[in-house]
C-alpha cells in the first residue's frame, strides 16, 4: 500500500480495497520500523492518528459524500500548530509547547477527514538547507543516508519519499519545500504568496513564509492543494480569491506553452550533470509542443543577498515573541527579568537561529536600516520586475531546483555563506511572491535532480497540469530509493 | 562596513541573547561572512526604485469592529512557565 499515490490510496479507500485503518496502521508500522534510519518525524501521533481513521471509515460507511482524502494519511511539518500536540519548530525553545489551537492548514485537513500520522521534523524555525540544524538531529536522505535530505522541510520530504506518509505539508521560505523536494527525488509546490493561510504556522520571515504540499506526483500535489489553499480572515496577508479546483485541468495538452529557460540559472556555479537532465527534462517538454526560448532575470546574483537581509529582519522581529515569559523554554533561577530574556533566549536557540536573529538586528539597528534593508527591498522590486517583464513573453520558467544533487552531512564547513548559495535558484521566487515546484527529472551519481517550474501569479493549476504532463510521459517520480518500493 | 567585537556586543544586547566570551570570535566572524554577502546590494542602482513590501502590493484588508474571538485565558495561561491569579510571572522589575 505504502507505493501508491495519495490518487491511487484515494481510489482505494472509495472502491472498498483496504480501509482507512488498516491503512493508517500500514503506514505507523513503518514510521515504527524504518524512521530510526532518517529521523524525519518528531512526533508520531499514532493512537489520535488510529481514532481518526475509524471515523473516516465510519463516515464513509454511512453513504455520505466523503471528501477524496477522507482516511488518507498525511503528515504535517511541526511547523503547523496542532491543538493538543506537541509543535516544537524543531527548536528547545519549544520542546515543551502544546499549542492551544490548529493552523488553519490543520483545520482544512481535518475538514476533509484526513489522518495525521505525526509532525516532520525541519530546520529549526525552519531556517536551514539541510536539516541540521534541526534541536532533534538531523534527517537522513532516503537515497543516501550519509546525505543531507535537504531543508527546511527535509522530514517531510525524506517522509515521503521513503514511503513512510504519502504526502506531507511544508513551508518555502527561500526554497524549503522545492529544494528538499528536489534532493529526495519528489513533487513539492509552493504556492503564490497569499495562497494558502500563515495562521497558526510558525512565522519565520512572514513577507515570504508560503505553506505548500510535499508528495509524489504532481496529480498528488494538486489534492493536497485542494485543502491546504484557502481564504483565511485571520491571515491579513491571505488573498480573498476563489480557489479552483487543482486536478481539473491536469490532463490538458502542453502544446503551444511558450517556456522560458533564464541564462542565469545554468552559470558556472550550477553542477555539469544536473544541468544536462535539467536540459533533458526540457527537450522532452518540447517534444509534447511547448516552445522554449532562452530569457534572461539580470538581477537573480542580487537575490541571495537581498534574501540575507529580509529574512533575518524579519526574523529577528518575529522570533521576539519567544521570551520565556508565555509558553516555551524558560531558563532556570533568572536574576532579573533581563536574565530571563538573555539566558532563555541563548539556551533556547540553536546556532543559525542565533545567527540570523543577530543580523536582523543588524539591518535594522539605528544607521543601517536605509543601507541594508531600505536597499534590500528595493532590490526586491528590481527581481520581481524581471520576472514581470520575463512573463510578458514566456508562459512558463523552467530550470534547475537547486546548484547541486544532496550533499554530505558537514560538508559545508564553518561560512554559512556556503550553505546559503544552495538556495540561489529558489530564494527570487519568495522575492517576487510567485508560485514555484519542483519534479523529479533524473539523477545525479544515484542521486535524485529536480527540474524547477515557476509560473505567473496564481499559475498553480497550469504547472501542475505541465508537471503532470511531463510525469505521464517520463518516471523518474516513480523511482524509489533501494530497498524502499 | 566592518563589523567589530563592539558590535556583536550591542546587537546581544538589542536581540536579548546572551553570548559567552569564548563565542564572541566565532560570532564575529560568521556575522563577517554574511555581511560580506549582502554588502553586494551596494553595487545595485536601485536610483528611483520604491521599496517592496508585499509582492502583489496589497494593502491590510478592514474589518467590522466586533468581538469575534472568545476569552480564552486559562487554555493561554496553562501552557506558560509560571501564572498566578491570571497574571503571568517574571522576576521582580521594581524593588
Amino acid at each position: 500500500m505504502h507505493d501508491k499515490t495519495l490518487a491511487q490510496l484515494s481510489a482505494g479507500l472509495a472502491s472498498g480495497e483496504f480501509s482507512s485503518v488498516e491503512l493508517t496502521r500500514h503506514f505507523l508500522d513503518r514510521i515504527q520500523r524504518l524512521d530510526a534510519t532518517y529521523n524525519a518525524f518528531i512526533t508520531v501521533t499514532g493512537s489520535e492518528a488510529l481514532q481518526s481513521a475509524a471515523a473516516a471509515d465510519a463516515r464513509r460507511a454511512s453513504g455520505d459524500a466523503v471528501h477524496p482524502l477522507c482516511g488518507v494519511p498525511i503528515a504535517h511539518k511541526d511547523i503547523f500548530c496542532t491543538e493538543g500536540v506537541r509543535t516544537s519548530c524543531a527548536s528547545k525553545m519549544l520542546d515543551n509547547f502544546v499549542p492551544p489551537y490548529n493552523a488553519t492548514v490543520v483545520e482544512n485537513f481535518l475538514a476533509a477527514s484526513a489522518v495525521v500520522l505525526g509532525k516532520t521534523n525541519m530546520d529549526e524555525f525552519a531556517m536551514g538547507s539541510s536539516n541540521e540544524t534541526s534541536w532533534y538531529g538531523p534527517v537522513k536522505n532516503p537515497w543516501d543516508t550519509g546525505c543531507v535530505p535537504g531543508g527546511s522541510s527535509g522530514g517531510s520530504a525524506a517522509a515521503v519519499a521513503a514511503r513512510l506518509a504519502p504526502a506531507a505539508t511544508a513551508t518555502d521560505t527561500g526554497g524549503s519545500i522545492r529544494q528538499p523536494a528536489a534532493l529526495c527525488g519528489i513533487s513539492g509546490l509552493k504556492p503564490t504568496y497569499g495562497r494558502v493561510s500563515r495562521w497558526g504556522m510558525i512565522a519565520f520571515a512572514s513577507s515570504l513564509d508560503q505553506g505548500g504540499p510535499l508528495a509524489r506526483t504532481a496529480e498528488d500535489l494538486a489534492l493536497m492543494m485542494n485543502v491546504m489553499a484557502s481564504f483565511d480572515p485571520k491571515d491579513s496577508t491571505c488573498l480573498d480569491l476563489e480557489v479552483p479546483d487543482y486536478t481539473t485541468n491536469l490532463n490538458d495538452g502542453i502544446a503551444g506553452l511558450r517556456i522560458g529557460v533564464p541564462k542565469e540559472y545554468f552559470d558556472a556555479g550550477l553542477n555539469p550533470k544536473t544541468a544536462e537532465a535539467v536540459q533533458a527534462a526540457i527537450r522532452e517538454l518540447e517534444k509534447l509542443g511547448a516552445k522554449v526560448q532562452e530569457i534572461s532575470l539580470p538581477h537573480s546574483g542580487l537575490s541571495v543577498p537581498a534574501y540575507y537581509v529580509i529574512a533575518p529582519a524579519e526574523a529577528s522581529a518575529n522570533l521576539s515573541r519567544f521570551d520565556g515569559v508565555r509558553y516555551g523554554h524558560r531558563c532556570a533561577d533568572p536574576a532579573d527579568l533581563r536574565d530571563l530574556y538573555m539566558r532563555t533566549r541563548a539556551e533556547g536557540f540553536g546556532d543559525e537561529v542565533k545567527r540570523r536573529i543577530l543580523v536582523g538586528a543588524y539591518c535594522l539597528s539605528a544607521g543601517y536600516y536605509d543601507a541594508y534593508y531600505n536597499k534590500a527591498q528595493q532590490v526586491r522590486r528590481l527581481i520581481k520586475q524581471d520576472f514581470v517583464s520575463a512573463f510578458e513573453q514566456v508562459d512558463m520558467i523552467l530550470g534547475p531546483t537547486c546548484p547541486n544533487p544532496a550533499f554530505p552531512f558537514g560538508s559545508k564547513g564553518d561560512n554559512p555563506v556556503a550553505m546559503y548559495l544552495e538556495d540561489i535558484y529558489t530564494i527570487a521566487t519568495n522575492l517576487a511572491g510567485l508560485p514555484g515546484m519542483s519534479i523529479p527529472c533524473g539523477f545525479v551519481d544515484g542521486k535524485p535532480v529536480g527540474l524547477q517550474i515557476v509560473g505567473n501569479y496564481f499559475s498553480e493549476a497550469r504547472m501542475l497540469n505541465l508537471a503532470h504532463q511531463y510525469q505521464q510521459v517520463t518516471d523518474w517520480h516513480d523511482k524509489a530509493p533501494e530497498g524502499i518500493a | 562596513m566592518t563589523i567589530q567585537r563592539s558590535d556583536i556586543e550591542k546587537l546581544a544586547e538589542l536581540a536579548r541573547i546572551q553570548i559567552s566570551e569564548e563565542n564572541i570570535t566565532a560570532t564575529l566572524t560568521s556575522l563577517g561572512n554574511v555581511l560580506q554577502l549582502v554588502d553586494q546590494l551596494q553595487a545595485a542602482d536601485t536610483t528611483g526604485i520604491a521599496p517592496m513590501a508585499h509582492p502583489l502590493d496589497a494593502v491590510q484588508r478592514l474589518r467590522p469592529d466586533t468581538v469575534t474571538e472568545p476569552n480564552r485565558r486559562d487554555a493561554f495561561q496553562a501552557i506558560a512557565p509560571a501564572t498566578e491569579n491570571g497574571l503571568y510571572l517574571v522576576p521582580k522589575v521594581i524593588e
